[in-house]
């Protein structure tokens, strides 16, 4: 084969590459473009306003008002990483800093194990143990906004201590040494040196968590109670807008189906500022 | 409060977080592995479902969830790879990389109903597929994708450099070396994405209940459906079909996690060991 | 270079030929294929209906090798717009058609009655319908005027595109609305299983579902049994519907005619439901069928 024919062959394969590479570009692009011409032409004619600020879902009387669902979706979110960040960074910085390489050793794989339990599972643990609980002690159906709050933050405690475990042992021990030497005792290295050189990572993995509790879907219609009203207190029920896309999803048709969409459309732009967040923040650490 | 009050509390604090964390979700597995154990036996993995799953075993839903999961991959796999290689192989750092790594990060956030919703739209009604294997798949792999090309990114960047210098001197062309020399060598990194990948579609059910659908049938074309072992155990144990078999499935899928766990260590230790 | 592409084009070739291989046996609407291969029809709607066509469909599968039969749920209007849109072969639905959705062939298999459920540990036995209505729609939201008990009721009705729901509507709340901050749960097995769990509970079922971790209360004055529906005593019941596109025919309707048969309408006896014959007489859908298929 002539040295042109070779170039020629290297100057197909490369295209053939960057069609390839396209292809997650293109599956993403296909969704967007799906949910926001099925979505927008409903809150068009719906109006924005109503859309997002009614807290009437009444679809087949054609009521499309979200805001409970949008309201519920961010206690959750809240809730979650109230439950889940702090105890997963407790047991991150004590798996870093305190445990033997033991004792990391075991939990790290058992970790990696939790991490791939499916959602549904704890969802119906959460049922069968939590639920109970919740309604005999502290009143209310049971199914409510706690119960929610506390399996989506025990769902994600695996992510979010995996990843603050990698943050916190990527930092080297000359920082820690040197926190030594001035006199530091172990905690005071940990909080005032470790943790904060670890930020971007620890943010990351908070920022993941989130997005995992805010996507939940089965497991939340398992333990959330699924009722349309804003949550006065975190013993009512809700339903989260995911929730909503799959208790509707089966049978909605026509302006109803396009309000999912619209919902869709919603859970977009919170995903992607989630997203935007951890960037700007990883980002801002990496040019310090 | 001295420095030495305020390490033992911290400590204490520490320790008992940590207690905490880990107490719950251990619990979670005895609790799965208690209960669903006893029942777990040769006839449950080979025995259809019956009575709507009251009694038999779970066999169609095994067959089930191993062809979604072989559909899925032989779709994101090619594709993944591919942007991976494109992505550190053939271009430099620029606008078009950044376009593209923008996009794989917003496909992994996208909640996974969504994912659903687009699949259950597009694929079982608008283009007519139906509940099947096929729209299951294409949905699923859609989901992965994003892991697929995240680790198979980090496992060729990891190719050390040499490798592709000394192609070059040796007179190869780039996809000379990148199919002989640099995939070879990134193929365990890769390999655990792919089987980061098949944990995470094993346990899904948001996508596959509105895609693959709830047949309780063993699916044998591409187009029929089935039920995977993920949606088996949400609808027994929703509907209180029968508590026994839904332990049991949990415990089985707990296993096969356990399972694809271990063989990934194996395999990363084994090629780590063999490239020293 | 030669060696190397050979291997692509044949791994090619190979995953070529399963797909194709895989992609014989689609479903179809018509008759079953002859040769080799087999027939699958789908059956997709009410979470009520689910559990007995799965049961219908599991006998009917070992009578007829070569025959798939899927039952997939989804509720009953997604059952209706299943059917509408094609991609189930039969939809099932456990509510009457409204006026908009009508236009679809209509088949009853069965009647079931909707039994309003409590724990067993609650003391009342009896309801009246305005009562029921009351409590569904928010206006009575404590046991104290009922039984005594001080405690908030934790109502519990189904998603918006249950039959089930919509055929409660249409009995007992009539003109008012079920109370938005009622709990929801999507199935009747889940409904069941929270009342079961939680003393302070309501909810409404499929009859054929009760069972004794539940108490089914009696509707003005009557309790619920398969007798006093078919004894038209008990008035909370609803037809399970079989929809088709158009009349059915080919393996849809061998397997319809399975299930208004006396063995189908028996196995769904059996299971505490009441058989369609005995409400609206014989269907003569199978009858003329039969006949028919003498001629040829």
């Amino acid at each position: 084969m002539s040295a042109a024919d070779i170039k020629r062959k290297e100057k197909l394969i490369q295209r053939i590459f960057l069609v390839i590479a396209f292809s997650s570009l293109f599956s993403l692009f296909l969704i967007a473009l799906f949910i926001f011409v099925e979505g927008l032409p409903m809150i068009w004619k719906v109006g924005l306003k109503d859309f997002l600020l009614s807290t009437r879902w009444a679809p087949t009387k054609g009521h499309f008002g979200i805001f409970a669902m949008i309201v519920s979706s961010f206690w959750v979110t809240v809730g979650a990483l109230l439950f889940g960040g702090p105890l997963g960074l407790m047991c991150s910085i004590f798996l870093v800093e305190f445990a033997s390489s033991k004792v990391r050793a075991i939990i790290k794989p058992a970790l990696e194990l939790l991490a791939g339990i499916p959602s549904v599972v704890y969802g119906f643990l959460g049922v069968v143990y939590l639920v109970p609980l919740v309604r005999d002690y502290l009143g209310g159906p049971g199914l409510s906004l706690l119960t929610s709050c506390i399996i989506l933050g025990i769902m994600i405690l695996p992510t979010v201590i995996s990843i603050s475990v990698d943050s916190l042992a990527a930092v080297p021990d000359s920082y820690r040494e040197a926190a030594f030497s001035l006199g530091a005792t172990r905690w005071q290295a940990t909080h005032m040196v470790t943790i904060h050189a670890a930020k971007s990572g620890i943010i990351t993995a908070l920022v993941l968590g989130m997005g995992r509790a805010v996507g939940e879907t089965m497991a939340v219609i398992m333990i959330a109670g699924n009722a349309l009203k804003i949550p006065l207190s975190p013993l009512d029920p809700i339903r989260t807008l995911t929730s909503n896309i799959a208790l509707e999803m089966g049978y909605a048709s026509g302006l109803h189906r396009q309000a999912l969409f619209a919902t869709g459309i919603v859970l977009f732009f919170f995903v992607m500022a989630l997203n935007l967040i951890a960037t700007a923040f990883a980002r801002r650490k990496r040019v310090k | 409060m001295t420095p030495r009050r305020a390490e033992h509390i911290a400590l204490g604090l520490m320790v008992s977080g940590a207690f905490l964390a880990l107490a719950i979700l251990f619990f979670i597995i005895a609790v799965i592995m208690i209960k669903g154990l006893p029942h777990i036996s040769a006839r449950f993995l080979l025995d259809n479902p019956m009575d709507m799953g009251r009694a038999g075993g779970i066999f169609s839903t095994i067959v089930s969830t191993i062809y979604l999961l072989v559909v899925s991959l032989v779709i994101a796999i090619p594709l993944g790879v591919g942007t991976a290689i494109y992505l550190t192989e053939y271009t430099e750092e620029g606008k078009i990389t950044k376009i593209v790594r923008f996009g794989t990060e917003c496909l992994a956030g996208v909640p996974s109903i969504i994912l659903g919703l687009f699949g259950f739209i597009l694929f079982v009604i608008k283009l007519g597929f139906g509940w099947s294997v096929l729209s299951g798949g294409i949905s699923l792999a859609i989901m992965i994708l994003p892991v697929i090309i995240r680790t198979s990114e980090e496992a060729i960047k990891s190719v050390p450099q040499a490798f592709r210098d000394v192609n070059e001197v040796l007179g190869g062309s780039k996809w000379q070396g990148v199919t002989r020399l640099v995939l070879p060598n990134a193929a365990p990194g890769i390999l655990t994405g792919v089987i980061l990948s098949v944990g995470r579609g094993i346990g899904e059910t948001a996508v596959v209940i509105f895609t693959l659908g709830t047949s309780l049938r063993t699916p044998f074309s591409i187009f029929d459906s089935g039920r995977s072992m993920a949606v088996h155990f949400y609808i027994l144990a929703r509907e209180g079909i029968s508590m026994s078999n839904a332990y049991a499935t949990a415990a089985v899928l707990v296993f096969s996690i356990l399972i694809i766990n271990v063989i990934s260590y194996y395999l990363m230790h084994k090629f780590v060991e063999g490239r020293r | 270079m030669k060696k190397k592409r050979r291997n692509l084009v044949g791994i090619a070739c190979l995953l070529f030929f399963l797909l194709v291989g895989a992609g014989c046996g689609k479903k179809e609407n018509e008759g079953p294929k002859k040769k080799g291969s087999y027939a699958s029809i789908i059956i997709a709607g009410s979470t009520s209906v689910q559990p007995f066509a799965e049961k219908l469909a599991e006998i009917y599968m070992v009578k007829n090798p070569n025959t798939v039969v899927n039952v997939q749920g989804g509720g009953s209007t997604a059952g209706i717009r299943a059917a509408q849109s094609g991609i189930a072969n039969i939809g099932t639905s456990s509510r009457n058609l409204h006026p908009e959705e009508k236009g679809l062939f209509e088949i009853p298999i069965a009647f079931d009655g909707i039994a309003v459920i409590v724990n067993p540990k609650n003391s009342i036995d009896n309801l009246s319908t305005k009562t029921l209505r009351a409590i569904y729609a928010g206006k009575i939201l404590t046991w104290r005027e009922l039984t005594g008990v001080d405690h908030r009721i934790t109502t519990i009705t189904r998603e918006e595109g249950s039959g089930t729901r919509g055929a409660f509507e249409e009995l007992v709340m009539e003109k008012e609305e079920i109370d938005p901050g009622c709990i929801v749960q999507d199935s009747n097995g889940a409904v069941r299983e929270l009342v079961a769990t939680d003393p302070y509970a309501i909810g409404y079922i499929s009859l054929g579902l009760v069972n004794k971790q539940v108490k089914a209360v009696a509707l003005d004055g009557v309790a619920p049994s398969v007798e006093a529906v078919k004894e038209k005593r008990y008035r909370f019941f609803r037809p399970f519907l079989f929809l088709t596109k158009k009349k059915p025919t080919g393996l849809t309707l061998h397997f319809i005619c399975f299930v208004l048969s006396p063995e189908g309408q028996r196995i769904l006896a059996k299971e505490g439901l009441i058989p369609a014959s005995i409400i609206h007489g014989d269907s003569n859908l199978c009858r003329q069928r039969t006949s028919s298929e003498k001629r040829n």
